[in-house]
């Protein structure tokens, strides 16, 4: 089952992992994205997400049901936050259920590498300096290429 | 034509939004954010470097070669950096 929410409130780690147990679930792999400070200056006052509403549920929509299909997973949630966050803060939440381990490990993984290039977010970075758009890393755009390259493991 | 602008290509534009009737000519993507570029100097700022922008038609991405309707929605944005 899929769940996937973008919201400004932060999430509980513990309760989303205790959501995605059943007695067939032998394994939940969660990945946390947490504000840090990569401004050249070190002097990161907040960081600002927005995203496409309407298009960015479906955008994770389609990235955890392609996670789904490709391993063999019982549970999926993305949580993402928008809004003004602060140094630590939580950005975003992935965690997949699964039987066995190695599922659930590489659903967090391929989840994430796909969010970072085919979901509709955009983060700005305020400094003392003034406010500025990150811009994209090419690793990133190299991450999710990769999968695509990989063969389908069959489980 | 709904159009949408998001993050520093809304910033440069001024607004989030605007409603559209494109003349015929203005058949793709490319084609749109030419014309656009003539609305006002912040569009031209925007669309300066049409490498930089990514494109959205009903919710989805798509080149900047696709072919657009009038009905369609339409969203320019920089490359996506959520995560």
């Amino acid at each position: 089952m899929i769940k996937i929410r973008i919201q400004q409130e932060d999430f509980d780690v513990s309760a989303e992992i205790k959501s995605m147990s059943s007695k067939t679930v032998g394994a939940i792999a969660t990945f946390s994205g947490v504000v840090r400070d990569s401004s050249e200056s070190n002097s990161l006052i907040s960081l600002t997400l927005e995203h496409y509403p309407g298009m960015s549920e479906d955008a994770l929509e389609k990235i955890a049901a392609a996670a789904m299909q490709k391993g063999s997973l019982e549970a999926v949630r993305i949580i993402h936050r928008v809004g003004r966050l602060l140094p630590e803060d939580n950005i975003v939440f992935v965690g997949c259920a699964s039987a066995h381990r190695h599922a659930a490990f590489d659903g967090c993984r391929y989840i994430m590498d796909f969010l970072k290039t085919d979901a509709p977010f955009w983060k700005s970075e305020e400094t003392q300096e003034g406010r500025i758009w990150v811009s994209e890393r090419k690793k990133d755009q190299n991450a999710s290429k990769s999968w695509l390259s990989k063969k389908t493991k069959k489980s | 034509m709904r159009i949408l602008y998001f993050a520093w290509v809304r910033d440069n534009i001024g607004y989030s939004q605007e409603e559209l009737s494109c003349p015929k000519h203005v058949r793709t993507i490319n084609q749109l954010a030419e014309y656009l570029k003539l609305q006002s100097e912040g569009h031209a700022r925007a669309f300066d470097n049409m490498n930089a922008i990514r494109a959205a038609r009903n919710q989805q991405f798509v080149s900047h070669d696709t072919e657009l309707s009038d009905t369609d929605e339409v969203a320019f944005f920089p490359p996506v950096t959520g995560g």
